[in-house]
């Protein structure tokens, strides 16, 4: 086997199966930080949607009650952050902090109680998980079919997510409060829209979307729940919305050169010497290097992080 | 005729109450609908206290608002939207990144939820620009544009909401004078088209060029409400100082000795006109007061604030006793004798966290004996501290209290007094009296003219030209950055400075 | 002593409020929340042994909560304890491992150890200086860190370091017992500290010279911070960046400093785990140190001796899990993980309950 056997056309649609929680998640983060809440919880909430897709779907053999119900999980935890967040003024990034920590021991303990198993859910049987998907007209075309064709619902959801997400945040009354909301929430608020409302509406945007994003690790891509199967993924999402300067297409794109990454490592392992660590290091590493100004600034959103306090 | 008065807006018996500050104090006023109409008053009278309940940005805790004549509930700034109502405040509320028209639309966006109609919302924004003259580029990018059209996507904002009612904080405060003209020009051209304006000012040259009537506020109270032909300057200014006479401080004739600071061809380059300096030279000398006239934010904060080492210049050099200080920190400033005291003693001239004795040592707090190789020294700075307390009256005198807990007068006296302590050569001074009490200013003037006849040079800038005129032995104006002159405190007259102040002789 | 009461109000209350949410969660479960309580005060207070055993699991929080209160003092968010602690354990078992033959093994655990602190205080200094000069934010970066820092030292255990053909991911060791003698680099265990004062401290426990560095970095710390010229700029650089600035305190310097020195106390995890513990660096060692420190320092408000008590609370949590663990039909550990994570939430949420608890006072 050599380097040709790796960049290959299953390679790519590998890349887009890998990138699809990502771009989910990292969309989700968007809406949240576009409209000024960091969102560091979202691992948490892919945690949360991961597992209840799978407990769910357990239980009900049915994974679209699993998904819907991962995505009203995500919905759920991101209600935390918000009210937290904006109705209390707590810190943002110690609550996504501790979200993050509760969705490590949430599974844990749920799956024990429900499943008696320590940390995962029952193994699904093929026909429960989500079905493949062709698409008629591409699967007869040759090299789109490998791409675009036979993939999970949510892989389409989130291509669709894309063109959606930037109409919604560009051409939308919503799209356009939420960035101002952002940017300079006493201006939106002396303009009559009401901060608390969008950013609540943002940060449980990236609760669903985050959710979904999680469920098709569970009941996707793989087809049961594993002890902290998310693995960084919602922190890589954050990488990529920032390297991608919270645009939608920006950050997909960053989303789809992570899945990249993380595709050929999943190949190489055992196969060409250059260690996978350091191909799994490329999301975190091109961060930072876009954090400090190396290629291009990242300025986030001017309100980031800043709880929205009237003045006296 | 009489029925024919309406009004536009009544304000019965408002008040607010923020903590222990009474802010409004039981405010009436009546504006005339077509008319403009003025409220003046110093800095801290209420003014845009009372115009942010009227436009719901705060809750009154008693009081009526009556709109034409009808009274109303304004609960937040979309009521008073609705209510015909528009602001246009004194720091702009534009979201930089987005376009004119994305600023104008937010919040009262054309089209359905889904699909913002930007073709007619563009369409409308030119339409009102050109009714108005108000040449506005509609997609330009807010943060491409100058102050002065920034102000007017902010009254266009207002009027493509329908406003009636147009409420202007401070207006010209941050427009040069070409740009104020211009601005005078729109309002009556609103007023002219049957638009109610109010404005909030605290200069009384505009109030009387521009209002139909006027409305003084002083310490949170409605103290006069008069027609502007009935108006005079003096009537006016003694209303809204409540006492006869101008502040004189009781001083001798300076004895000015050697150059003490020397500022050579200063510029500082910004996006901004505010915020530049241009070529600024000045000389201060041992034994006396040198006053900087100006119109806020024409860059004497800046020049300030490279003086003492707070940013660097673009060009020009600075020389203390005749040797560049250029390339020296803030500390090594302070060591060499230069005190400072800030124009924002919350941002910059205390950390309202750490109690009084902590305050007392900032800056110096790297000295002997108040600190030796690792360890602070706190006995001494205690000592100290209580010493600072006591010699300048800093109330109440527990140096165990952080600095929050003290009143503005007291927070300022601790400034103050940390300032003093060092036996300065170079004191410089920025607004030392705002907000704070009678009694304080008194004791802060003493203890400058103290010093100055001690020996000390002394650069001073304030926003109230009073205290310029009172304290100072020579006053430099500045205007955009620049010196456009200098006059004697002791003969210049008020439309003399007043004229140069605003750019309009050089 | 006022004060201190004062202070304490509102900890408390977080922490009995989290005990009562993790108790309906318990109850939820399907087990008796009082059974759980017993079981978590009797497995970490009712025995030497356990005693010996909370303090153990206290120390590293000890380091990671004085780590992220440092940082926390001058305005900075450290959630790259995890990273820093990781990197530094995996220096102090690199320097055991590569030490010459025939130097003495207590130079070579000082070096160690000096490994340890540099390395901690290197990896979160990186973001201090992003921080300080190009505003990079240290919340994120410290996150990208820690998968950094995981990657790299994983692919050293695993392709430089290991033993040939061992199926966990760990370092040779640097220490090992020969003819009943402890011998390598390594620091004393507390049984052969107390030994020579008549105490006789049960062997089998794993409580170490560590726990006496953790509680002098309390000390230190709180003497740096309150007593100390550089501990006062810190802090006034914490509080408000242009004030510090006005009194001529370098906010770039004091933001590199103060994330190095975090960085410093986060890396003496190190210490205790390969020097103290294992004598090597295994790979998945910190179960989530520097985040639990995130919580630590906060329910500790950020002052050492806060800092201790929280950790003593959580290394007591650390300590119960295992029991709870077994001796329940349905809590598994992760129990405590949850009431870690409550307990956060309720702290981050004081602002509320202080603005209500002053209104209707």
């Amino acid at each position: 086997m050599d380097i040709t056997d790796i960049l290959n056309l299953s390679l790519l649609a590998s890349m887009v199966r890998l990138s699809t929680p990502l771009v989910l998640a990292a969309l989700g983060g968007m809406y949240s930080e576009r409209g000024g809440v960091i969102n560091i919880a979202l691992e948490g909430i892919m945690l949360a949607g991961a597992f209840t897709a799978a407990a769910v779907t357990a239980r009900t053999a049915n994974p679209w009650i699993g998904l819907v119900s991962a995505a009203i999980a995500g919905l759920l935890v991101a209600a935390i952050h918000a009210v937290a967040t904006i109705q209390f003024k707590a810190d943002q990034v110690v609550v996504g902090t501790a979200i993050n920590i509760l969705f490590l021991g949430v599974p844990a303990l749920a799956s024990g109680a429900m499943f008696g198993s320590t940390g995962s859910t029952p193994q699904l049987p093929r026909e429960q998980t989500l079905p493949d998907w062709n698409i008629p007209g591409i699967d007869s075309i040759p090299i789109l079919s490998q791409l675009f064709s036979g993939h999970k619902p949510i892989v389409y959801l989130a291509i669709l997510m894309v063109p959606a997400s930037w109409y919604v945040l560009y051409r939308t009354r919503f799209g356009l409060r939420l960035r101002a909301v952002g940017e300079n929430p006493e201006a939106a608020d002396t303009a009559g829209v009401s901060v608390a409302r969008m950013r609540y509406a943002g940060v449980l945007m990236s609760g669903v979307l985050a959710g979904i994003g999680g469920a098709y690790l569970s009941i996707g891509q793989n087809s049961l729940f594993t002890r902290n199967m998310t693995a960084g993924r919602g922190f890589i999402a954050l990488a990529a919305l920032i390297f991608g300067k919270w645009h939608p297409v920006g950050a997909s794109l960053a989303c789809l050169l992570f899945g990249l990454a993380e595709a050929i490592s999943i190949r190489m392992q055992g196969v060409v010497s250059i260690p996978v660590q350091f191909i799994q290091l490329i999301p975190y590493v091109l961060t930072m290097v876009v954090l400090a100004g190396f290629i291009g600034r990242a300025t986030p959103p001017k309100a980031i992080g800043v709880p929205y306090v009237k003045e006296k | 005729m009489a029925e024919d008065l309406k009004y536009a807006v009544e304000m019965r018996g408002v008040t607010k109450r923020f903590g222990d500050v009474l802010a409004n104090d039981s405010i009436s006023l009546a504006v005339e609908s077509g008319s403009i109409h003025a409220i003046i008053g110093e800095n801290g009278a209420g003014k845009s206290t009372a115009m942010n309940i009227l436009y719901g940005f705060y809750a009154a805790d008693s009081g009526e608002i009556l709109i034409d004549g009808q009274a109303r509930s304004i609960q937040n700034p979309g009521d008073a939207i609705r209510l015909g109502l528009g602001m246009v405040h004194q720091h702009f509320m534009l979201v930089e990144p987005l376009t004119v028209t994305e600023n104008i639309i937010l919040g009262s966006e054309p089209g359905s939820s889904f699909a913002i109609d930007f073709k007619q919302a563009r369409a409308r924004v030119r339409e009102l620009s050109e009714q108005y003259g108000l040449r506005i580029d509609a997609d330009a990018r807010i943060e491409d544009l100058s102050v002065g059209q920034q102000q007017r996507v902010e009254i266009l904002k207002t009027l493509y909401r329908g406003a009636q009612i147009l409420i202007l904080d401070e207006p010209t405060a941050v427009l040069t004078p070409q740009e104020v003209v211009e601005m005078f020009a729109i309002l009556r051209s609103l007023r002219d088209r049957g638009k109610t304006i109010i404005i909030i000012t605290h200069k009384l040259a505009e109030v009387l060029a521009l209002s139909d009537r006027i409305t003084v506020m002083r310490d949170g109270r409605v103290v006069g409400n008069i027609s502007t032909r009935e108006a005079t300057a003096e009537g006016l200014a003694r209303l809204m100082v409540g006492r006869e006479v101008l502040l004189r401080v009781e001083k001798t004739d300076a004895h000015p000795k050697d150059a003490i600071l020397v500022v050579n061809n200063l510029s500082l380059e910004s996006s901004t006109v505010h915020g530049s300096l241009n070529d600024v030279s000045l000389e201060v000398r041992a034994g006396e007061i040198l006053g900087i006239a100006g119109v806020e934010g024409n860059g004497q904060t800046e020049l300030i604030e490279i003086i003492a080492g707070l940013r660097p210049q673009t060009r020009g050099e600075i020389l203390l006793e005749g040797k560049s200080i250029d390339r020296l920190d803030p500390r090594r400033r302070k060591n060499l004798g230069i005190a400072h005291i800030p124009e924002d003693r919350h941002r910059r001239g205390l950390l309202l966290d750490f109690d009084l004795a902590a305050n007392s040592i900032l800056g110096v707090h790297r000295n002997s004996p108040l600190s030796g190789a690792v360890l602070l020294n706190e006995q001494i700075i205690a000592e100290r501290a209580n010493r600072l307390v006591r010699e300048y009256d800093v109330r109440p005198p527990n140096i165990a209290l952080p600095a929050r807990a003290l009143s503005g007068g007291n927070q300022q006296k601790l400034i103050v007094a940390r300032e003093f302590d060092i036996n300065p050569k170079l004191i410089l001074v920025s607004q030392p009296t705002r907000g704070v009490d009678i009694g304080a200013i008194e004791f802060i003037h003493k203890k400058l003219i103290e010093l100055r006849d001690a020996g000390a040079a002394i650069l001073l800038v304030s926003a109230e030209l009073d205290e310029i005129l009172s304290l100072s032995d020579r006053v430099l104006v500045m205007y955009e950055g620049r010196v456009v002159g200098e006059v004697d405190p002791r003969s210049v007259s008020e439309e003399e400075i007043g004229l140069m102040m605003t750019g309009g002789k050089r | 002593m006022k004060k201190l009461l004062r202070e304490l109000t509102f900890p408390l209350l977080a922490v009995v409020a989290a005990f009562l949410v993790g108790g309906v969660i318990v109850w939820i479960v399907g087990d008796s929340p009082l059974l759980v309580y017993n079981l978590f005060f009797t497995s970490a207070f009712g025995s030497v042994d356990g005693i010996g055993y909370t303090l153990f699991y206290a120390t590293p929080l000890i380091f990671t909560g004085l780590a992220v209160a440092v940082a926390f003092k001058c305005g900075l968010f450290n959630i790259g304890a995890e990273g820093q602690l990781v990197a530094a354990a995996f220096a102090t078992a690199w320097v055991g491992l590569v030490a010459p033959e025939g130097w003495p093994a207590i130079l070579v655990a000082l070096l160690a150890m000096l490994a340890a602190v540099v390395v901690g205080g290197v990896w979160a200094g990186i973001p201090g200086v992003l921080k300080a000069r190009f505003g990079a934010h240290e919340v994120i970066t410290t996150i990208m860190m820690n998968f950094i820092a995981a990657g790299i030292v994983s692919y050293l255990t695993q392709y430089h370091y290991r033993k040939q053909g061992d199926p966990i991911l760990e370092t040779l060791p640097i220490a090992e017992m020969k003819d009943g003698v402890l011998t390598g680099p390594h620091i004393p265990r507390m049984h052969d500290l107390l030994a020579p004062l008549g105490i006789n401290f049960p062997e089998r426990l794993p409580l170490n010279l560590a726990f006496l560095f953790a509680l002098a970095a309390c000390a230190l710390v709180y003497v740096f911070l309150w007593k100390t010229k550089w501990g006062y700029e810190l802090r006034a650089v914490g509080l408000n960046p242009s004030a510090a600035e006005y009194g001529g305190i370098s906010i770039a310097r004091n933001t590199v400093m103060a994330m190095a020195l975090s960085g410093m106390l986060a890396g003496m995890v190190g210490i205790n785990d390969v020097l103290g513990y294992r004598y090597r660096y295994y790979d998945g060692f910190s179960a989530g140190y520097g985040f639990t420190g995130i919580a630590v320092a906060l329910l500790g408000r950020n002052h050492p001796v806060g800092v201790l008590l929280a950790a003593l609370l959580f290394g007591a949590l650390a300590r119960s899990q295992l029991f709870i663990d077994i001796f329940t039909n349905k809590v598994s550990k992760d129990w405590v993980v949850i009431l870690q994570a409550i307990i956060i939430l309720f702290v981050a949420c004081e602002a509320v309950f202080r603005m209500k608890s002053k209104r209707s006072g």
